[in-house]
């Protein structure tokens, strides 16, 4: 290339049909800010002309910067040149909404634990608590799977991330869509549909986000020079592919006008309660399952040095897993107005999900065949194990609360909130974490700073962990047996109230079980600012290529 | 050629899995949700249930907004204590014009489907204001500003026009006298009640915050919490008729 003619310095069709948009959404913005019918709205509209017109300058900057003619190249000096600038952008910003999200967590459950901690109406326990589901499972689980996975489908496909802005545009795309759904709920703005609370405007902008994130990794799978598509990226593209779908099903709402932000959803009552959960249990079942199954497919053979225990295993399960969990829906609505052929679907679908999701636990744990020993000396790999184990157990929890009668009990009380935090601490914050420790090094070429910092960090979440599951266990079945326990004269025995004030010390508990997971993870935080600020080390991009075995 | 290898096809083809993808999860979502919309048994047959009033859909948004749906459910189980605890278990009838359903997942505090009269307004206003006042074991927040706040309902009309869309039955004339009902409703002896009621059959009109001089975000909130499970007259109910 170097004796060809100095290619003229001009704008690329993305650089410049992205600009141009960009004006335009800023234009639209300015006169939906003019025009609001709400303050809250206004502010909206003013954080998106903010944004597109930062955004419109970043894209100019970058075009000044660039040396002219086709930029970047795919490959450099015979290998991919990967792109992990992005990677390295949503790495930190999830170590920062992770710390966001689990602060707010610790908060709500103190304003539970000691209500006069609702201190004004923007952190009234009711606005908060979209903050934090949405803070830990959208922001931090969100922004480990887009770093994972365009680490991920570069290096097992050996090419570089397909779009040259549109990486970009996913990675910072994502984020504003966060701090636009997160400052919404303490103004107010929400539709209340369990953990898709965001409006209507957010949830257009999500749309346009996950297409581009959708195409960028599809894109590069297409690119790759490996003839097989690694097992990894079956997981990545079905959670892509179906959190859109579960997106598009959900959300579609009529706004009042272009200048509120209230809107209706188009369904109601029993049809909305089904397409919710439907949502809302693949929101578990794609987002927070299938993903992270992901970043154990590539981080745990990888950080173990071992092949992954079995192939076959791993067709079987992926497969039988997408194609059950779709279906577990309407065990959130056992014993509802929901008609009871869909309940039973709902329960027997769960059951059976059982299966696939623990050949995913054994194919994860076996993949230690031969490296056990390495639990004793490797505190992250062995923070990856232990979340694999929470998998296991909570994917044994899930299929039994979906029996109806366990459910009778169980529903409406904290057993559930337990389960869910026994999946969300245990199995999706440990594999994050996990994956964390070894990215974090991996992109800035860093030695990890200190292993015995991750083991403290193990050891105090750990004891977190379990204080939060047994207290919300305990809570939960106490307030499900009380509330249908029955005087020998045949009258309830207890007010609801008096089932209030038994939770007491059980939320003063699982505070400290928060308390302690948020300390673990500032130990983290600290560890990879102590990693970053060392001296670099030879990179794996030093190093050189082996052949496959 | 084995199964394993016919696998290879997926592998190998980014295109062809994401199609495999598509189909595989289609099935479940398909074969649990469309039947919903045209099985007639779906929503039960029941007299009373009508369109929330101007008045209680302002009231049910700020529900909404603030979230009560974290902590009460509006969701009654056909189970033994809890038809003794709350009332008759819930219809799918009663919240076919919720948009979105608002049944909940957590009982953090006790089930509202049917609090609809069972307190004062009165107590409503200063368990509002101040929970532990009236309920000295409970843990919820205060929601004192509601009654010092304006109501806003200025497009109240637009609201259920957009309703009327997605097939509430809003009359032309219910959307147009939106604002005027909202104030009818927040009053007590309002010389146009009756037009009111008639649009509106078994909607109650009073001035729920206490404060005649102004409609605020508590007379909303809490002539929606007074409706709530009050529509189907349940000693007129048929339980046999509905089984499904």
């Amino acid at each position: 290339m170097a004796n060809a003619i100095a290619p003229q310095k001009n704008m690329t069709f993305g650089e410049g049909g992205l600009s141009l948009a960009l004006i335009g959404l800023a234009i639209l913005s300015i006169v939906i800010a003019a025009k609001a019918y709400t303050p809250e709205y206004a502010f909206h509209a003013y954080l998106f002309t903010a944004a597109s017109i930062a955004a419109v300058f970043a894209i100019i900057n970058r075009y000044f910067e660039r040396p002219a003619g086709k930029a970047p190249l795919i490959n450099a000096d015979g290998r991919p040149n990967y792109n992990m600038a992005p990677v390295k952008f949503a790495t930190i910003a999830a170590v920062f909404w992770g710390i966001a999200g689990f602060a707010v967590g610790l908060y709500i459950a103190l304003e539970l634990a000691f209500p006069a901690l609702n201190l004004a109406q923007w952190i009234n326990f009711g606005r908060l608590r979209p903050l934090h589901t949405s803070a830990v499972i959208f922001a931090f689980g969100g922004n480990v799977l887009i770093a994972t996975s365009f680490y991920v489908v570069q290096r097992t496909c050996r090419a570089r991330l397909a779009g040259d802005l549109a990486p970009w545009f996913v990675v910072l795309g994502y984020n504003f869509f966060i701090l636009i759904a997160g400052t919404g709920y303490l103004l107010g703005i929400t539709q209340s549909k369990e953990y898709a609370e965001p409006e209507w405007y957010s949830d257009l902008w999500l749309t346009i986000v996950w297409v581009t994130y959708f195409l960028v990794f599809l894109g590069t799978v297409m690119r790759r020079t490996e003839p097989h598509i690694y097992v990894a990226n079956w997981f990545y593209l079905a959670f892509i592919v179906t959190i859109a779908v579960l997106h598009l099903g959900n959300n579609p709402a009529v706004p009042v006008s272009i200048f509120s932000s209230k809107s209706y959803i188009v369904w109601s009552g029993v049809q909305d309660a089904m397409v919710q959960w439907w949502y809302g249990h693949n929101a578990v079942g794609f987002f927070l399952t299938a993903g992270f199954l992901a970043i154990m497919y590539y981080f745990i053979p990888k950080r173990a040095d071992r092949p992954v225990y079995s192939y076959r295993l791993s067709i079987i399960h992926f497969w039988a897993l997408i194609f059950l969990y779709i279906w577990a829906g309407p065990h959130h609505l056992h014993y509802t107005a929901l008609p009871d052929w869909a309940q039973t679907l709902g329960m027997t679908f769960s059951i059976m999900l059982w299966m696939p999701s623990w050949g995913g636990m054994i194919n994860g744990i076996m993949t230690l065949s031969g490296a056990w020993d390495k639990l004793r000396t490797d505190p992250v790999l062995r923070m990856m194990v232990v979340s694999v184990a929470f998998y296991g157990m909570s994917t044994f929890e899930g299929p039994m609360m979906s029996v109806k009668i366990v459910n009778s009990l169980s529903h409406y009380t904290d057993w559930t909130i337990g389960h869910v935090h026994s999946g969300a601490l245990g199995w999706v914050a440990y594999i994050s974490f996990g994956a964390i420790y070894c990215l974090v090094p991996w992109l800035w070429n860093r030695r990890l700073y200190s292993l015995k910092l991750v083991n403290w960090h193990f050891w105090i979440s750990t004891i977190g962990i379990v204080l939060y599951i047994t207290a919300m266990w305990v809570s939960g079945i106490l307030q499900g047996l009380m509330w249908r326990a029955y005087t020998s004269l045949g009258f309830l025995e207890y007010s609801f109230v008096e089932t209030v004030e038994a939770m007491h010390p059980f939320y003063v508990i699982r505070a400290l079980g928060g308390f302690l997971f948020l300390c673990g993870a500032l130990i983290m935080v600290f560890n990879l600012w102590k990693t970053v600020n060392s001296e670099a080390v030879a990179g794996e991009a030093d190093l050189q290529l082996q052949p496959a075995e | 050629m084995s199964v394993w290898q016919k696998h290879a096809i997926l592998e190998k083809n980014s295109i062809i899995l994401v199609i495999g993808i598509l189909l595989v999860i289609a099935v479940g979502g398909l074969v649990e949700i469309v039947p919903l919309f045209y099985l007639k048994n779906t929503i039960e047959k029941v007299a009373g249930v009508r369109p929330y009033t101007p008045l209680e859909l302002a009231g049910r948004n700020i529900y909404v907004r603030e979230g009560c749906y974290l902590c009460h459910s509006q969701m009654i189980r056909p189970l033994r204590d809890e038809v003794e605890r709350y009332g008759h278990y819930s219809l799918a009838a009663e919240s076919m014009y919720d948009h979105p359903f608002q049944w909940g997942s957590k009982r953090t505090g006790p089930d509202l489907a049917r609090v609809g009269g069972k307190y004062s307004d009165a107590w409503h206003r200063d368990h509002l204001r101040d929970p532990r006042s009236v309920v000295p074991g409970s843990v919820m927040p205060d929601y004192g500003f509601l009654a010092k706040t304006d109501l806003d309902y200025k497009h109240i009309a637009q609201d259920m026009k957009v309703q009327a869309l997605l097939g509430t039955p809003y009359t032309p004339e219910m959307i147009a006298d939106a604002a005027k009902d909202v104030q009818i409703q927040a009053s007590t002896d309002n010389p146009d009640a009756a037009d009111f009621t008639k649009r509106y059959p078994n909607a109650v009109a009073r001035d729920f915050d206490g404060d005649p001089t102004r409609v605020t975000e508590a007379d909303a909130l809490i002539a929606y919490l007074q409706m709530l499970g009050t529509e189907v007259d349940f000693k007129m109910y048929d339980d046999k008729a509905n089984i499904r």
